[in-house]
This record gives C-alpha cells, sequence and structure tokens, in this order.
C-alpha cells in the first residue's frame, strides 16, 4: 500500500518534469480565453498535445516569464506590454518558414505600433473599453464617459467599473482631452477630481461577472465590448457605448517565447491560429474579433454585425491604442488610483 | 544546553522546510524594499530609500514640494487592522460555544460534529466566497426571502459593503478558531469543572475562573490563525467588497501587480510583517501575565 | 465520571442555540451552490429547472478535470508532511522547559502565517525560478515545498494546544511502571495527541486548497491547481461548472470523512 502510494508521487513528479519534451506544447494564455475545441483540433490535425495553464493579468505573466524556468512555449501579451516583451528579448522572432500564412492577417493589423510588420506575433483577439449601460433605465446618448464620470441619476449607485488602472485613466485622461502618458499637472489635477466625484457614484470596481449585470446587480460601468456582447445576449436591455471624448482599443498577441521548450510546435500553433476558421473559434468563445481576414464567415451567426463588435464609423477614430507609460507616470496613476480607492 | 540537541533535532526538518521555502525568500523582499522600481515591473539594483519615504508620505502629485503624511496608505493599514479585530471577535464568538458544543458531545458523535465543521472547507476559498457573493446579491436567497416574508420592500445593498467583507471573512475563518479550540476543550479536566460549580456555584464566574483560562492555548491559537490571514486578505475584499475600498494585501497586489512598484509593494509588505509582529508580542505578553498572575 | 454529571456542569444556556446557528450559516451558502448546481440555466440566483448539464460540461473539460486531481494530491502531500513535520517540532518545543533557540523556533514556524500570501509568492517567484533555471528541474516539488511550508504553523498551533493541555501525570505514571520514553510515547502520548494531529492535518489539507497566489507564482506550465484555474477566470465570468466541480468535491469529501469516521469507530471498539 505504500509502496503504491510512492509510486504514485513519484509518477506525479516525473509526469510534469518531461512536460516540454517533444509533442507537448505548453501555452500561457489568459483564464477562460481559449475554446476547448481549438485545442483538440490542432491536437488531431499534429498529433502534439497541448497542456494550458492560466494567468490572471499581464503582470504576473512577465514577471513569471522574465524569471525564467517556467517551461512555457506560447504567450498572449496585451499590445500596451508587448514591446516590453520585445525589447527584453522574451520573444521569438517568428519563423517564416512554419508561419508561412501571415497574409491571413488583415492588412490593418499588420503595422501595428506594438509589433511594427508582425515579426514577433499574431493576433489572438482585439476589442474595445468603453460603457455599458442599460438602456432600459436610461434613454440619453451613452456614447460618451458621463454616463460613469458624471452619472444621470438613474443609473447612480449601481455603477461597475473594471478595475484595470491604465483603462479607467485613460478614459479619464481622454476625457479631458489629454494623451495617455501627459504629465500635464492641470490635466492630472482633473483627472483627479473627476475620478474622485465620480466614485461615490460607483457601486463596485469588480471585474464584475457578466451575470451581475443580468442579475441587476449593475445599470452601467465601463466594461469590456466582447463582455458587454455576453450580457446583452442574455438581456437585451444591456448597450455598449463608445465614449466620443476616446476609448481605449486593445489587442492580445501570441507569441513565442525565446527559452521555449518546443518552438516548433509553437510555431505551428501561430500558423494554424492563422486559419480563418480556427481564429473563429477563438471569437465565437469569447466574443472578439480577431483580426484574421475572412474568419467571420466561420463565427456564430450573433456575432455578425454585433454592435459591439462592429465600430460605428463615426466613432473608430475616437478608439486609440494605449502605451505603457513610464514609470514616473505610472507612479502618479496609481497615487491617484489609491486615493479613490482609499 | 548539551541536552537540548535532541529538541533541535525534532525541529530540524520543519526548520529546513521553512527556511527554504518562507523565511529565505522572505530576505529577498526585505532587500527589495532598499532598491529602485525597474521598468515594467521588477526592481533595479539602486539603492533607494525612496520606497519607505512613500509608505508614509506623499509628495504633493501637483506641487512636488509639499511633502505630507500619506493618508490614502494609513487609511488603508488602519481598515485592514480593524476589519480584522472585528473579524476575530466575530469568530471568537462564534467559535467559542461551536467548540464547547462539539466537546461537550458524547465522545462517540464529537468526530461527527467536527468533521460538519470541516466539509464546508473542502470547498476552496474562491468557490466559498462566490457562494456567499451569491447569496447576499440583491436577487439573492436572503433579499428574496426577505422580500417574500414582507420584512423589507426594497432589496437590501449587503454585497459590496464592508459588512460582506466581514462576512466573507468570518466565514471563511472561522473554523481556524473553532478547530484549535475544540482541541484544548476535548481534554479538559472535568473534574476541574465540577470543583468549580462547587467553589463558585454560577455558570459564569465558573466559566470565567475556570473554563476561559483552561482553553485559553486553544482561543490564542485561534485568534492568530485568523487575526493573520484576516489582515493580508486578498480575495475576499476583492470578491465580496467590490474591489472599491482597498485593503493591505490588495494595496501591497496593486503595487506588484498594475503600480508596477516592486520595492514600494516590499515597503509595504515589510512594514506589515513588523505591525503584525508588534502585535503578536504585545498580545503574547499581555496575555502570558494575566496568566501568571492568575497562577498566583 | 459519569455521562450524566459530565451532561450537567458542561451545558451552558445559549451556547447550544449559537452553535446551531453556526452550523446553519455555515452550511447555508454550500446549500444554495449545490442546489444551483443543478440548474438549467447560467444564472446562479434565478431557478430555471433541474439539469446536470453543468456536470456533463465539467466532466467534458479536461482542464477541470486535471486542476481537480492536482489540487487534491497536492493539498494531501502537502498536508501530510507539514503534519509529520509540526508533530516533531512539537515533541520538540512543548512541555520540554525553556531553551536557547526556541523562541527562534517559534517565530520561524509561524512566520509564513505573518506575511500576507502576495508577498510570499513574489519572494518564492524570484528565489524559486533561479533554482529552476539552475537545475532544470521544473516539477511539483516547488509546488509540495511551498505548501507544505505555509501548512505547518497551522499544523502546528493545533497539535502543540493540545499537547499543552495534555496531563504530563500520565506519562510520568507510565514512567513509574517502567515503560521506556519511547513506550511512553507510543501508548500514551502519540494517543492522546491524535485529535490535535488530525486537526492540524484537516486544517492543512484545507490551507493547501485554499492557497492562491503562492500557487500563482511558484507553478510551471502544466501546473494549475483548482484556485489558480478559477483566478484566471475571475477576469471574465466565472461558470456554473464551477458550482458542479464544488459539489463533487464536497461529495468525495463527505465520502472520505464518512470512511474515516467508520475506521476510527470500528478501531475504537
Amino acid at each position: 500500500m505504500k509502496k503504491q502510494a510512492g509510486l504514485a508521487i513519484a509518477a506525479l513528479l516525473a509526469s510534469t518534469t518531461v512536460a516540454g519534451a517533444e509533442g507537448v506544447l505548453n501555452i500561457y494564455n489568459w483564464g477562460n480565453y481559449t475554446h476547448p475545441e481549438l485545442l483538440e483540433r490542432f491536437t488531431a490535425e499534429t498529433g502534439i498535445t497541448v497542456t494550458l495553464t492560466d494567468y490572471d493579468s499581464n503582470d504576473t505573466a512577465l514577471a513569471r516569464v522574465r524569471q525564467g524556468g517556467h517551461g512555457f512555449d506560447i504567450v498572449v501579451p496585451s499590445d500596451t506590454y508587448m514591446q516590453t516583451w520585445i525589447t527584453e528579448g522574451l520573444l521569438m522572432p517568428l519563423d517564416p518558414a512554419i508561419v508561412t500564412d501571415r497574409a491571413n492577417i488583415d492588412p490593418n493589423w499588420i503595422d501595428v505600433p506594438f509589433d511594427p510588420g508582425r515579426e514577433y506575433s499574431v493576433p489572438w483577439a482585439w476589442g474595445t473599453t468603453g460603457v455599458i449601460v442599460n438602456t432600459a433605465l436610461y434613454d440619453g446618448d451613452i456614447n460618451t464617459a458621463d454616463v460613469v464620470f458624471n452619472p444621470p441619476p438613474e443609473l447612480s449607485g449601481r455603477i461597475n467599473v473594471i478595475p484595470e488602472m491604465s483603462d479607467v485613466m485613460s478614459i479619464a485622461i481622454y476625457y479631458h482631452g489629454g494623451e495617455r502618458c501627459s504629465m500635464d499637472t492641470d490635466l492630472l489635477r482633473s483627472v483627479r477630481d473627476t475620478l474622485m466625484a465620480a466614485k461615490p457614484h460607483w457601486l463596485a470596481l469588480d471585474y464584475g461577472t457578466v451575470d451581475a449585470y443580468v442579475a441587476g446587480d449593475f445599470n452601467a460601468g465601463i466594461y469590456w465590448n466582447g463582455a458587454t456582447m455576453r450580457v446583452r445576449l442574455q438581456n437585451p436591455d444591456f448597450a455598449y457605448g463608445y465614449p466620443v471624448t476616446g476609448y481605449p482599443l486593445w489587442m492580445d498577441n501570441a507569441a513565442v517565447l525565446s527559452d521555449a521548450q518546443n518552438p516548433e510546435a509553437a510555431m505551428k500553433f501561430l500558423n494554424f491560429i492563422l486559419q480563418p476558421e480556427n481564429a473563429a473559434l477563438i471569437s465565437n468563445f469569447a466574443r472578439y474579433s480577431n483580426g484574421i481576414l475572412g474568419s467571420e464567415a466561420f463565427m456564430d451567426p450573433e456575432m455578425q454585425g454585433a454592435p459591439e463588435i462592429d465600430v460605428p464609423s463615426e466613432l473608430a477614430a475616437a478608439g486609440r491604442f494605449g502605451e505603457a507609460c513610464p514609470q514616473e507616470v505610472n507612479d502618479i496613476h496609481t497615487q491617484i488610483w489609491t486615493e479613490m480607492l482609499q | 544546553m548539551g541536552g537540548n540537541g535532541w529538541k533541535w533535532l525534532l525541529c530540524a526538518p520543519a526548520l529546513v522546510v521553512l527556511v527554504l521555502a518562507a523565511s529565505g525568500p522572505l530576505v529577498i523582499v526585505a532587500i527589495y524594499s532598499f532598491l529602485s522600481p525597474g521598468n515594467m515591473g521588477g526592481v533595479t539594483w539602486e539603492f533607494s530609500t525612496e520606497a519607505w519615504f512613500r509608505v508614509f508620505f506623499r509628495r504633493d502629485i501637483f506641487e512636488p514640494d509639499l511633502v505630507t503624511w500619506n493618508t490614502a496608505n494609513l487609511a488603508i493599514f488602519w481598515r485592514s487592522v480593524w476589519l480584522s479585530i472585528q473579524t476575530t471577535v466575530i469568530c471568537a464568538v462564534l467559535g467559542f460555544p461551536t467548540a464547547w458544543f462539539i466537546a461537550t458531545r458524547s465522545p462517540r458523535s464529537r468526530p461527527f460534529w467536527l468533521f460538519l465543521i470541516t466539509i464546508p472547507f473542502w470547498t476552496n476559498l474562491l468557490i466559498r466566497t462566490f457562494a456567499i457573493q451569491e447569496m447576499i446579491r440583491n436577487n439573492g436567497t436572503i433579499n428574496t426571502v426577505l422580500l417574500w416574508s414582507g420584512l423589507i420592500e426594497q432589496p437590501l445593498q449587503m454585497l459590496f459593503t464592508d459588512f460582506a467583507i466581514l462576512l466573507g471573512m468570518a466565514y471563511v475563518f472561522l473554523p481556524l478558531m473553532v478547530l484549535p479550540l475544540y482541541a484544548a476543550m476535548d481534554k479538559m479536566n472535568l473534574s476541574l469543572i465540577e470543583a468549580g460549580y462547587d467553589l463558585y456555584g454560577s455558570r459564569g464566574a465558573v466559566l470565567w475562573h475556570i473554563i476561559l483560562p483552561l482553553v485559553k492555548p486553544g482561543f490564542i491559537a485561534g485568534s492568530i490563525l485568523v487575526f493573520i490571514p484576516a489582515i493580508g486578505a486578498y480575495v475576499t475584499p476583492r470578491v465580496l467588497g467590490g474591489g472599491q475600498s482597498l485593503m493591505l494585501g490588495n494595496l501591497i497586489a496593486l503595487q506588484f501587480g498594475q503600480g508596477r512598484n516592486w520595492p514600494l509593494g516590499s515597503a509595504l509588505a515589510m512594514l506589515m510583517l513588523i505591525v503584525v509582529v508588534v502585535a503578536l508580542v504585545i498580545y503574547l505578553r499581555t496575555v502570558g501575565r494575566s496568566d501568571g498572575e492568575r497562577r498566583v | 465520571m459519569s455521562e450524566r454529571g459530565a451532561f450537567s456542569v458542561t451545558r451552558i444556556p445559549g451556547f447550544g442555540l449559537i452553535a446551531i446557528t453556526t452550523f446553519v450559516l455555515l452550511y447555508l451558502p454550500i446549500v444554495i451552490l449545490v442546489i444551483f448546481s443543478f440548474n438549467e440555466g447560467l444564472s446562479q440566483s434565478v431557478w430555471e429547472g433541474f439539469s446536470l448539464r453543468w456536470y456533463e460540461a465539467a466532466f467534458a473539460n479536461r482542464q477541470v478535470r486535471d486542476v481537480s486531481i492536482r489540487s487534491l494530491w497536492l493539498a494531501g502531500v502537502a498536508a501530510g508532511l507539514a503534519t509529520v513535520l509540526a508533530t516533531l517540532a512539537v515533541l520538540g518545543t512543548t512541555r520540554v522547559g525553556r531553551f536557547r533557540g526556541q523562541t527562534m523556533i517559534y517565530a520561524l514556524i509561524n512566520q509564513p502565517l505573518m506575511v500576507p500570501e502576495i508577498v510570499t509568492g513574489i519572494a518564492l517567484l524570484i528565489f524559486v525560478a533561479s533554482i529552476k533555471v539552475q537545475t532544470g528541474y521544473t516539477g511539483m516539488g516547488y509546488l509540495v515545498a511551498a505548501h507544505t511550508a505555509f501548512c505547518i504553523p497551522f499544523a502546528y498551533l493545533p497539535i502543540r494546544a493540545r499537547l499543552e493541555t495534555l496531563d504530563p501525570a500520565l506519562e510520568m505514571a507510565a514512567a513509574d511502571l517502567y515503560a521506556s520514553p519511547v513506550q511512553a510515547f507510543r501508548h500514551i502520548t502519540l494517543p492522546l495527541m491524535v485529535p490535535g494531529i488530525l486537526a492540524g492535518f484537516m486544517l492543512g489539507f484545507v490551507i493547501s486548497l485554499d492557497t492562491v497566489v503562492i500557487t500563482e507564482f511558484v507553478k510551471s506550465a502544466g501546473q494549475d491547481t483548482l484556485p489558480t484555474y478559477m483566478l484566471g477566470q475571475l477576469r471574465r465570468t466565472i461558470t456554473p461548472e464551477m458550482n458542479a466541480i464544488a459539489t463533487l468535491f464536497l461529495l468525495l469529501s463527505l465520502v472520505i470523512v464518512t470512511a474515516f469516521f467508520l475506521i476510527t469507530r470500528t478501531r475504537g471498539r
């Protein structure tokens, strides 16, 4: 009996050390972001087994990989973090011999500021951070950050803001006409005052499950487009607004780590998700666009022409990609943020 | 001194694991609190006391020469301490009678009650916290029952308040109070209690003069086990408090995460460590002293 | 000490009521969770009819299956190790008279309790990663060590509290009867310590199951546990699948606990 237990333990210890050997691909991705069928399909096509490990923030992923000894092959960083990943040499350039279908990427998503010419990464998903509003309670204009920063009485007290400091700060800075990493003290003062004045109207700063909106815990908030779509599919009263003063665009990108154990399998996987029918699975799962030409044809019908997915042309220009701010700016943002949440 | 070798030998395996996997790494945190923040997280190896300065003071964002107390950090600090004290008291008030109830069952049924305490805790903290969230949300079970019974007309806002944080922490940490209390009560010498009745007569006096001193080791263990994880709580304030007012654990996590200021996070963590140790020493000294007096 | 005599002196009015209320409060969220794991709809607060779909979904999800098994395995191993180490340490530090270095030992043992998980997590990340790079070993050993260290104080405190309340006269009596110290320990002390040791193991197990942040930072590829898997989902939506998994965990614990209960009972006879 004891012997068996000992053997079982030894087997388990051993099985995890061989991870990274041939035929195994280790993906490190955001939690609940990967369609299980995507991995099954990949294994069926290539015979490579896939292991998926989750993270919950860009900072965790970066800290984890920077320290080395992680055993991952693929990571999916957001646009603001891409430059850090690239300049620190954490990513491996795409291998054109294996990643042959780069032409499938929408031309709009090739010369992106965070990875010019797509030398290191391929699109995973992209979206916007805007506002969600229960239009049954409020029938005014929703394409404004005022629904959160200066809310009408019918929404006040039932507002949830995602606890993403950079997104919320960006919307507030754009609201005052500033640039994302501006050091202008007058601007920052107004931003702080706006946030401090808005805070009493907010109920929570939670990632806020879709269920909480559907259940009526929240009537409005700052939210992601895909999540808002999942809310709307359950409660059609909810609508997504694009603040006209400016709102963050974001894109998560799949890339191979420079110390990957199995770079060949990893490159194969990147090429695999460049295929429209595979990219569509990513979108169907999380309800975000993916930037791969022709993938719309394979998407669920409710994705086609969804107002959260198709940015209205008159509001498209207000969407901006951010950058990671220098430490001194980030420190000020953190200080404002802490003051607000004290 | 020579006769103490076996004591060290018995402790050695535990100490090796602890030094390698808990205390050793902590030295790194102490060192980090005196370094400068790195680009996008991490540190650069330049000595600096800026992090410690920032724990207590802040330069006004708009007038850099103006230095004031960092009231935001201090407010969060105090909040955490206060909520943790309340949690410990709630756990003690509920836990003592519960442990007593278990300890006074017949010896055969005691394990059953003991297991009943631990069963909910076989589901992990996040699931339990979400279960509470479901229960106290506006259209959750409690509000539904209250509305149905006519006691209230509008749903009570319980979720995303300090009440929710307290409820969640007390719920999560309760067995950490009950189990050590029970362990101390279980082998209590009942003849002492009988003698106590002969001496004092009243139940209250027996409880105060006989029972409480007897279970004190369990009580001390329970309070420590509840207070310390409570002060560093991260998940409960985030999920039940809705993250709209930070606790210390969240503030530290913020610095290591989106704030990208690891030295500041390290300094806050070290400060918390110091406060806990000081509180612990004071607590054990006071409790220990009154114990000595009583024995006289 | 007759049963009836014990019953009357230990009765304190109101305590029974508080205890029962505590048990009810303890189980209320769990019961609701179990009920909604059978809900037809996605909602976790509105009943939409009975269904097993979330159980099917959980079983079909290989990741959920893997992380659940890994969590239980890790908790069992770490709590077991921690209990053994803590019991030894208790014997070395309790009822043995004061000795030089005792305070330091106490401080070391309790140290994981005094540090928030996030700090230990970051510290371990830096420390463990450098070992991983040096040795190339990325197995479960790190998680086992980290969880064991974290469980030791939780196991130590109840075991110590138990030993402190034991009457040393019992062992002295054994010594008077010419029992060797080992025999006295084996036949007197150890059996009497069992409730404390059990409490310590169970605390350790529960604590390991709850350990999120440390695991998040120490884990290597393919080492997600149930809590880190859920943490990864926190940013998005927790599905009722999790309720189903939680219910299965409860069921499993009931089976184990009942089996344990029956075994100790028959052995007691």
